[in-house]
């Protein structure tokens, strides 16, 4: 190679993970939410949304940061901060890090789509009611986009890359497939990747509300999120928050971590550049970051074994994912097993694309595919096999996860046995 | 400077002023009750940073009915220079 610098990338494991979610928190916890067939959907009671066409969600219910946090932080932190640190604190934990590892080795991607919103509509209400010198000196750091990451780094002493990603929906498989490249480039050992959200406010359900882009299914809730089903009518809001611990093999073995739960494979985003809110109809943008990911994990379409969709439950949206599932696979699409588990946790907005690849990583770790509950009625424009309503022991080696956002933002993952 | 008393004329100790001023303390820091003592430092003894103390701040003009002015909450660095100011302004 004539004195050329031979490039070599690291290889990337996943050695922890956690999670808080609608149905259910801790990995454990989770994985049974998600297996055993009910929806986490119910009325919301926090407000009286009685006025609201959707009044419907996916709650974490009894989440109680003084568990976790003392008062004065819980204090000066969002709900989609504490998330991220429960969430958080549970991978560092399951990965056996709390010992230590080096802090300018390691760092910190965040997912998330909106931030503080919470925060931000209660301190507004301030201003209007109470004038400028009433708001809270916390406002601005509780609220600002990236001070989960910012407070993550702060709590485990990471010093490496930190940032946020804002892809809406996307964000959080984003936020992973830029703590791999980190890892593979040299430039940490050591990445916690994740995301979290916390937008369950009446401005939030008001605004999607608008864009009709909710069930209304609320005399039902149990029964709302139906992906793939014919008679699903749009996404329901969840909340919640996942986190992964990315590492490199080297790292990991090194320190002889305590599991290795599977290899990052691969990665791939982009773009549909055609509308803010709809997917593109052939689901063109969606099958790039898929195939984008299969290459760049060295890998042949039919060596997936499952897909965990992004799969909301929208009308559109599920039969553009199918399309673009069918335009990377051809007829092997119909022998994978693609499923939604937003149908058990709703939808996590910018947490879901990290969620649902503890979703997926936990099916390899089982051998059994999550299901997509609720699927009743075959859409004959969803003709996949989408693991209906009960969990499906199977060989499994390589998963994929996607998530894909608002303003037509893709992203696709892949992770494999190691 | 409005009377939180709205025209009662009731005078509170130091004694109670301070019994009050801890419990906020207390409340909005995160410390023990028996930290707080008059001689504490905000910043030193009591861990607040430069936002705890426009929060603490504001919780004490909230508590006790009054505007304190920033360079007035600036020489504020101990519990007793909040006791007095709230005993001679309040």
């Amino acid at each position: 190679m004539g004195g050329d610098r031979e490039i070599s990338m690291e290889r990337v494991v996943v050695t922890g993970m956690g999670v808080v979610s609608p149905a259910g928190s801790g990995l454990d916890e989770f994985w049974a939410g998600i297996t055993q067939g009910e929806s986490a959907v119910d009325l919301v009671q926090d407000y009286d949304l009685s006025e609201y066409p959707t009044r419907i969600a996916a709650q974490v219910k009894d989440f109680d940061p003084s568990k976790y946090l003392d008062r004065k932080e819980a204090r000066h932190m969002d709900r989609f901060v504490q998330f991220a640190i429960v969430a958080a604190d549970e991978a560092w934990r399951d990965a056996d890090l709390l010992s230590g590892v080096d802090p300018d080795r390691a760092g910190v991607v965040v997912g998330n789509g909106i931030g503080g919103m919470q925060t931000l509509t209660e301190q507004h209400q301030v201003l209007l009611e109470r004038g400028p010198s009433r708001i809270n000196p916390f406002f601005i750091p509780k609220m600002i986009g990236n001070i989960a990451g910012g407070q993550l780094a702060i709590r485990l002493n990471l010093r490496g890359p930190n940032e946020t990603i804002v892809t809406a929906c996307a964000s959080s498989g984003n936020a992973i497939g830029s703590g791999l490249r980190a890892i593979q480039h040299g430039e940490a050992d050591v990445m916690l990747v994740g995301g979290t959200e916390a937008a369950l406010i009446p401005l939030a359900f008001a605004g999607f509300c608008s864009m009709k882009a909710m069930s209304t299914r609320n005399d039902d809730p149990k029964h709302a999120s139906r992906p793939f089903d014919r008679e699903r009518d749009g996404f329901v809001m969840g909340e919640g928050a996942g986190f992964l611990v990315l590492e490199s093999l080297r790292h990991a073995e090194r320190r002889k971590a305590p599991r290795i739960y599977a290899e990052m494979a691969g990665y791939g985003r982009s773009s549909d550049a055609y509308h803010v809110v709809e997917p593109h109809p052939e689901g063109e943008g969606a099958s790039q970051a898929m195939m984008r990911a299969i290459a760049d994990a060295g890998l042949f379409p039919d060596d997936v074994d499952y897909i965990n969709a992004h799969g909301t439950s929208t009308p559109k949206g599920d039969i553009a994912e199918t399309l673009a599932i069918k335009r990377v696979f051809g007829d092997y699409a119909y022998r994978l097993a693609v499923s939604s588990t937003k149908s058990s946790t709703g939808h996590l907005l910018g947490a879901a694309g990290a969620v649902e690849m503890i979703a997926s990583i936990l099916a390899l770790k089982h051998q059994v595919l999550p299901p997509t509950i609720n699927l009743e009625y075959p859409d004959p424009d969803c003709d996949l096999y989408y693991v209906p309503n009960l969990p499906q022991p199977r060989r499994v080696r390589v998963v994929m996860s996607n998530a894909f956002g608002f303003g037509g933002q893709n992203a696709s993952l892949i992770a494999r046995e190691l | 400077m409005k009377n939180y008393h709205k025209g009662v004329e009731v005078v509170a100790s130091k004694e109670q002023i301070f019994d009050k001023v801890k419990e906020i303390i207390v409340d909005q820091l995160g410390v023990e009750e028996d930290e707080v003592t008059l001689e504490s430092s905000f910043i030193e003894d009591l861990g607040a940073d430069s936002l705890d103390i426009v929060e603490l701040i504001m919780a004490l003009e909230e508590e006790f009915g009054m505007e304190i002015p920033d360079d007035e909450a600036e020489k504020i660095s101990t519990v007793n220079d909040a006791v007095e100011y709230i005993r001679e302004n309040s």
